[in-house]
């Protein structure tokens, strides 16, 4: 694969509501950042992929809304409707065709617009499953309630991914929830769908985020610090919640092998300095730690219990607070991609991982991570 | 072994789905000014010069944030007609939209973009592309679209 | 950088306005295993797959996860990309730059729409501003009625001129299985049809149809192995400028369609388009449309198309034939429309097109349209570019 860099990344605060502003203006204030960050213009934009969902816009077409913010004027342009990995992962696969020396790529969601349950129920198949009232937080609820039974992994387990990710929050200028906390807080907090309680979950979010793509041509002559994309892969598992087991995230395993492939990655958790992965739940840091092989299968009670993957340890997960502190649907994946090329620069400030070289990024789409999309990224 | 005929049935649901979309501080800008002081606001590109109703932050061409509010006639050119007979379903509503009612497209005086809204006249036989028309604003004004009922046809006025 | 991209096998349901022996997903099965049967390839063959259709119409979010049984997407990538109308060219382009970037070698584009399963106009009044738009937007019916109403206006065409399209893509559709319509019918039936938005009738409006397309696209390796006649994606681009219903410029050829035209021509070195394409697969929502938006293509002057088409240039006999399928006249499952449009040009250039075909054609256009007058374009011939 030809080089490709990261040469330019904006987002937005990720907030509760944000009321003052449409998605429009959200995409462009990312946008803005995106490009005042490459110190390029949008004349330097060759072409343009939004990420935006029908159903969490309220609106047929969601990308219309957004045509004049993304600054596709005059410029090919096109929508993926799924996580911004893959949004960013067509964008990659433009410039890799030799039609184009640069994208954007840009996502939006308002998720105080809308309601998460309905929305969420809608991915569930019509005629079978969405009278039973599925949402994201209730199918979550099943798969982990499947995969703590399956290896005995326990919710105090699970709890402490949600400490951890609040806490390195305090660090992140853009994240929505950053907090204290302890297990005990996880464990008394409000029942959601059990096993999930409100301090495992993510919150509703509103924000933007913004990347810039580059050929190497491109992106040796406007930045000295690229962020190169050295592997990627993306699978989808089968969609009936019955029709996959869902303690095995069989998906990400052969997306993150791809990824794995075409970096050269033979060992991910001695190999990778720092991870950006998608816990939308708790439970999920500890199940897709699994997936990506930073752990033996089942073990991802132990990784955490051990603090190898806090911000001081071998393998520092989610410095940057992780979709438990932000969780704009669509763009969270982008964001995870924009947080690691902030490690890689050096950009952190004080939820710099030292000396981060290699890093990882990852983003699902569908109903219990149906699809995973797996990052490798290196200065 | 026979084949046995399954009958072929369809479930019927609707779906009621509640957004809560921002206006906006440019949409917000114009909502006021139709509801205080029934008037029409655009926004003009400082590079360009196109001038935008409804207003908006980005103009697209040029892809300049903008901040330039304009005041705009109340009356403009017919652009462009069409007279709705086919009754459909309002995804507003949830109801059928009364039909048959008239809307087109108006350049309105100051402004370069058209601006779509009601035409009070429903019969397309009456309506021709270059007719001047002027906006009928409603008594009690909320501070929505809606607040400008429809565009009537100025009679005495210059046809194009 | 990059590798050739051919189309070696396409797959299309017989279109119709209800499938009620089927579900979604076992609409998008047909298409699919269709298209790999015209291609003789198996599921497994399948390197990644990539879907579009409009959510709102089925009620269905995350389409592309919901039909992985139908998709033959189980275990692989699978992405979904949705633009409105333009959907089915959109997946068409999306299908070309999976394989030109080499990452993946064959690959799956679907498109489909179960438009009996909808409520069509509803839907598509979502996709305008809630606030400045929706109160008057009656869906694209209404939307295309302004537009027509202003070419009449601006190029002086009757809806008798407009008529002769209909009656045209009608005709042809008679020679093609899939399509949904298959009557004949004459400018005096299309006039006399009910008023739908002035002045818009019902026989000058694309149907609303269940259907699904599926097309193989595959890199110049495989495709040598796969295809005696491989369709080659010569060049594509997209233009979709516009955010407000109005924002469109007002004077000219179509714009979005005249510049996505020219970026094609300019890059494929073509400079005489009436002459060098062979046949043009277009999409045209609205009679009007169809017949104005000829000269967007550059194969007239501005204002000119009715000559052109009451000359007969674009019949299947004449110098440029436009839309042999029968066109979204005929057939419109809105998800896969314009993915219809270039397979049937894929179909062309390799010959494959049975009672429609073009007699040696041999370099094709394929249109797409959608949301507030945006387009795609893609270019496809029989022998490879360079």
């Amino acid at each position: 694969m030809e080089r490709v860099a990261i040469i330019g990344i904006g987002q937005t605060k990720y907030e509760r509501e944000k009321r003052g502003e449409t998605s429009a203006d959200l995409v462009f204030e990312a946008v803005t950042k995106a490009l005042n960050d490459a110190k390029i213009g949008i004349e330097d934009i060759d072409n343009v992929v939004t990420v935006s969902n029908d159903f969490w816009d309220g609106r047929t077409i969601s990308s219309m809304a957004v045509t004049d913010a993304c600054g596709s004027y005059g410029k090919n342009v096109s929508t993926v409707e799924g996580d911004g990995t893959f949004g960013a992962f067509y964008g990659l696969m433009r410039i890799l065709s030799g039609s184009f020396r640069s994208t954007l790529v840009v996502s939006h969601c308002k998720g105080s617009e809308g309601s998460n349950h309905l929305i969420t129920n809608a991915i569930f198949n019509p005629i079978y499953e969405r009278a039973i009232g599925l949402d994201s937080i209730s199918s979550s609820a099943l798969q982990a309630r499947r995969y703590m039974e399956k290896y005995g992994v326990t919710e105090e387990q699970c709890a402490l991914a949600s400490v951890k990710n609040h806490k390195n929050a305090k660090d992140n200028p853009f994240s929505q929830i950053a907090m204290d906390i302890c297990v005990e807080d996880v464990m008394n907090s409000k029942a959601l769908s059990d096993p999930i309680k409100l301090l495992d979950s993510s919150p509703i979010s509103d924000g933007a985020c913004a990347i810039i793509l580059a050929d190497e041509w491109m992106a040796k002559r406007v930045t000295t610090r690229p962020a190169w994309v050295k592997g990627v892969g993306h699978s989808a598992d089968a969609y009936n919640l019955g029709d996959r087991d869902l303690a095995e995230p069989d998906a990400l395993i052969r997306a993150a092998q791809k990824a794995y492939d075409m970096a050269g990655i033979q060992e991910p958790f001695r190999e990778i300095d720092v991870a950006e992965i998608y816990d939308a739940f708790s439970y999920q840091e500890l199940l897709w730690s699994e997936g990506l092989g930073f752990c033996e299968r089942g073990k991802g009670g132990r990784l955490i219990e051990s603090g190898k993957t806090t911000k001081e340890g071998m393998l520092p997960i989610n410095p940057s607070g992780g979709v438990l502190s932000a969780h704009p649907v669509l763009v969270a994946g982008l964001a995870r991609i924009a947080e690691i090329t902030i490690q890689l620069r050096g950009e952190g400030n004080g939820r710099q991982v030292d000396g981060a070289k290699i890093g990882l990024a990852h983003g699902i789409n569908g109903a219990c991570g149906q699809a995973h999309c797996v990052w490798i990224l290196e200065s | 072994m026979s084949r046995k005929k399954y009958p072929l049935l369809t479930i019927s649901s609707e779906i009621e789905l509640p957004y809560n979309y921002s206006l906006g501080r440019y949409g917000g800008r114009l909502v006021t000014e139709l509801k205080h002081n029934s008037r029409i606001v655009g926004i003009k590109c400082p590079e360009c010069g196109h001038v935008y109703v409804p207003p908006r932050r980005v103009c697209g061409k040029c892809f300049i944030e903008m901040d330039e509010f304009v005041e705009i006639s109340n009356s403009g050119i017919l652009q462009s007609f069409t007279v709705v007979y086919f009754s459909f379903l309002d995804p507003e509503t949830g109801k059928k939209r009364p039909v048959p009612y008239g809307y087109g497209r108006i350049k309105l005086d100051g402004a370069n973009s058209e601006f779509l809204c009601f035409l009070e006249e429903s019969d397309f036989e009456k309506l021709k592309i270059g007719v001047r028309v002027e906006a009928v604003y409603n008594e009690n004004r909320v501070g929505s679209f809606k607040d400008i009922k429809y565009f009537k046809k100025v009679e005495d006025g210059d046809p194009s | 950088m990059g590798q050739r991209v051919a189309i070696v096998g396409t797959g299309q349901t017989h279109h119709r306005s209800s499938r009620k022996d089927v579900n979604g997903v076992e609409l998008i099965q047909e298409a699919t295993s269709r298209a790999l049967e015209d291609a003789g390839l198996r599921r497994e063959d399948i390197d990644a797959v990539i879907i579009g259709n409009m959510d709102h119409f089925e009620g269905i979010n995350y389409v592309d996860m919901w039909s992985i049984d139908g998709n033959g997407g189980l275990h692989k990538p699978v992405m979904k990309v949705t633009t409105g109308g333009t959907t089915g060219t959109t997946v068409a382009i999306a299908g070309y730059y999976h394989i030109a970037s080499g990452l993946f070698d064959t690959v799956l584009a679907i498109g489909w729409e179960k438009n009996s399963e909808s409520d069509t106009t509803a839907a598509i009044i979502t996709c305008a501003d809630p606030y400045w738009e929706r109160p008057t937007f009656g869906g694209a019916v209404a939307g295309l009625a302004g537009t027509a109403c202003e070419y009449m206006h601006r190029y002086g065409i009757t809806e008798r001129d407009a008529a002769l399209i209909a009656v045209r893509d009608r005709k042809n559709a008679l020679k093609n299985p899939y399509a949904h319509l298959r009557k004949e019918i004459t400018v005096e039936d299309v006039l006399k049809s009910p008023m739908l938005a002035y002045p818009i009738k019902l026989l000058d409006i694309c149907p609303r149809t269940d259907g699904a397309c599926a097309v193989v696209f595959a890199s110049e390796d495989k495709a040598k192995k796969i295809a005696d006649k491989p369709a080659w994606v010569h060049q594509v681009s997209s233009r979709h400028n516009y955010t407000f219903l109005t924002d469109i410029e007002r004077s000219g050829r179509m714009p979005t369609l005249y510049e996505a035209c020219m970026e094609v021509y300019k890059n494929a070195g073509i400079r005489d388009p009436l002459h060098e394409l062979d046949v043009v697969e277009m999409y045209t929502p609205s009679s009007f449309a169809g017949l104005v938006w000829i000269d967007a293509l550059g194969v007239c002057d501005e204002g000119e198309a009715v000559r052109l088409v009451s000359n007969g240039v674009t019949e299947m006999d004449g110098e440029l034939p436009i839309n042999p399928s029968g066109g979204v006249i005929s057939t419109n499952c809105i998800g896969a429309t314009g993915l219809i449009r270039v397979a049937e040009a894929a179909m062309q250039v390799s010959g494959k097109a049975g009672e429609h075909q073009i007699e040696g054609a041999k370099l094709a256009l394929a249109t797409g349209f959608g949301g507030c007058s945006w387009s795609d374009v893609l270019l496809i011939g029989s022998s490879k570019p360079n």
